[in-house]
């Protein structure tokens, strides 16, 4: 029997509750295919399995708030034979039209979980501070399906939960969005040893090239200035390892692919950074598709676990009309991060005179404990020089 | 078309690549990349939406005159759309 775990939601979300199986006991499951649809602090995120089989129980149930790592649902494995494990007779499926209306967990009373074996109730530091500062009696409080109260459940009991704004995502809420951003980022901040190094690049030469190719393309065909340069990004990542992969337990496992994070802004406040997987191996056709799918799902809330959690590492791209230039924070475990200004005008040296020129400042933030500013200088010295042959990419 | 009826057309082909922004209340002369915070893919997937509602080809330098609810109905004007 295999375990299918809650799995990772990356280094800002370590739980997720349950809202909608998509597959239910019996039905065969393939690597790849979506379990079940969860909800995060950063909205809904669908969870993908990545073993054959039959889906064999289900065991957290939709509303149920669990940890990563939780083993929410059984699998037999496609030679296994049926009922070797226990039948789920007793625990049918939720329907599936009950499962689609379910309201973000906070409205609704926890139901109590299939499988916990200690019902002892604990109270965590900060989730008795809270109800103290807010007068709650800790006694008036269902702890969440862990037998835990934690501040979840203060908040829940405070007040009933306000109408959802309208411009955001359904289940989203920005407090506990802000709350999960700011976790990963201490934690970057606490843990990781910065160091920056970033370059002003002429990109005259790049955009001139790509005016021409949108020019001659037909307008859905148009790509953004993000694809040549993510592309060229993707290329000089792969030859230096050592800003891609994850530096977990105090070693780094550096990536066999350029699994690149893409920090996209959700509208109202917020960020979010899904991965496209093995952009070295995508033309700019390609990377242009799988950049417009990831940004229309994360507008409607329709993320994957695997793209949450298999970044290697980020490209955070401030776009037109911002600022000259950003110096970001790594997102564990990756080991780096490259961030762009905008593209302007600006004066410059060439060839002894001073021109104008559309330049741009790219900023790479590394990990000590894995490279120097010296690597990072020189992949940057390689991605200018990508950049240089736009058509070559 | 009327302006009113041009502009409620925008807006509606803006809200199908934006649907989050259903309710929301659009200044005629505002910036709405400005206003809703609509990023260059929003913006693109916006003017391929235009573009596929109206048939007109839209080059590249024009997006920026396509920025808010009134540009959008005086480039949809000049271009004999909605006559």
């Amino acid at each position: 029997m295999i375990e299918f775990r809650m799995p990772s939601l990356g280094a800002d979300m370590d739980a997720g509750t349950l809202v909608e199986w998509l597959k239910k006991p019996g039905d065969p499951v393939r690597h790849g295919d979506i379990m079940a649809v969860v909800e995060t602090q950063k909205g809904a995120i669908e969870i993908e399995v990545f073993d054959d089989g039959v889906l064999d129980q289900i065991l957290t149930k939709p509303g149920e708030k669990v940890p990563v790592g939780h083993v929410i649902a059984t699998i037999r494995g496609a030679d296994e034979p049926p009922g070797e494990g226990p039948l789920p007779v007793g625990a049918p499926p939720p329907p599936p039209t009950a499962a689609s209306a379910m309201p973000p967990a906070s409205k609704v009373t926890p139901p109590p979980p299939v499988e916990c074996p200690t019902r002892q109730i604990s109270v965590t530091p900060a989730a008795r501070h809270r109800a103290a500062e807010l007068g709650i009696d800790l006694g008036q409080i269902e702890p969440g399906p862990d037998g835990i109260i934690g501040l979840d459940q203060i908040e829940a009991a405070k007040r009933p939960p306000p109408p959802e704004p309208e411009r955001k995502p359904a289940g989203i809420s920005f407090e506990e969005m802000r709350k999960a951003i700011a976790a990963a980022m201490a934690k970057s901040h606490r843990e990781i040893p910065h160091y920056y190094v970033s370059s002003t690049i002429d990109v005259s030469l790049l955009m001139g090239w790509l005016e021409a190719e949108n020019e001659r393309r037909s307008l859905p065909a148009r790509l953004l200035y993000a694809v040549p340069l993510i592309r060229a990004l993707a290329l000089a990542l792969a030859e230096t390892p050592e800003l891609n992969g994850h530096y977990i337990d105090g070693r780094f496992l550096p990536a066999t692919h350029v699994n690149m994070g893409i920090a996209v802004a959700m509208r109202g406040g917020g960020l979010i950074a899904p991965a496209i997987a093995k952009v070295e191996a995508l033309t700019m056709d390609a990377m242009m598709d799988k950049l417009r799918d990831l940004v229309g799902r994360v507008r409607s809330g329709r993320l994957r676990s695997s793209e949450l959690s298999e970044g290697t590492v980020t490209f955070s791209n401030l776009g037109e009309d911002t600022a000259d230039e950003v110096l970001p924070i790594i997102y564990p475990p990756q080991v780096a991060i490259i961030g762009c200004g905008k593209i302007a005008k600006r004066p410059w040296v060439s060839e002894g005179s001073l021109v104008v020129r559309r330049t741009l400042t790219v900023s790479v933030a590394g990990d000590h404990r894995v490279s120097d500013g010296r690597r990072a200088a020189r992949f940057l010295s390689r991605f200018e020089q990508l950049l240089k042959s736009p058509e070559a990419l | 078309m009327t302006d009113q009826e041009l502009a409620e057309f925008v807006r509606s082909t803006l809200i199908k690549v934006a649907p989050d922004l259903e309710s929301e209340v659009f200044a005629p002369d505002k910036d709405f990349r400005e206003q809703f915070e609509i990023d260059s893919m929003d913006m693109l997937n916006f003017i391929v939406a235009l573009h596929q509602a109206t048939g007109i080809d839209i080059p590249e330098r024009d997006y920026n005159k396509l920025v808010s609810l009134s540009g959008c109905v005086a480039y949809l004007r000049a271009k004999g759309y909605g006559q």
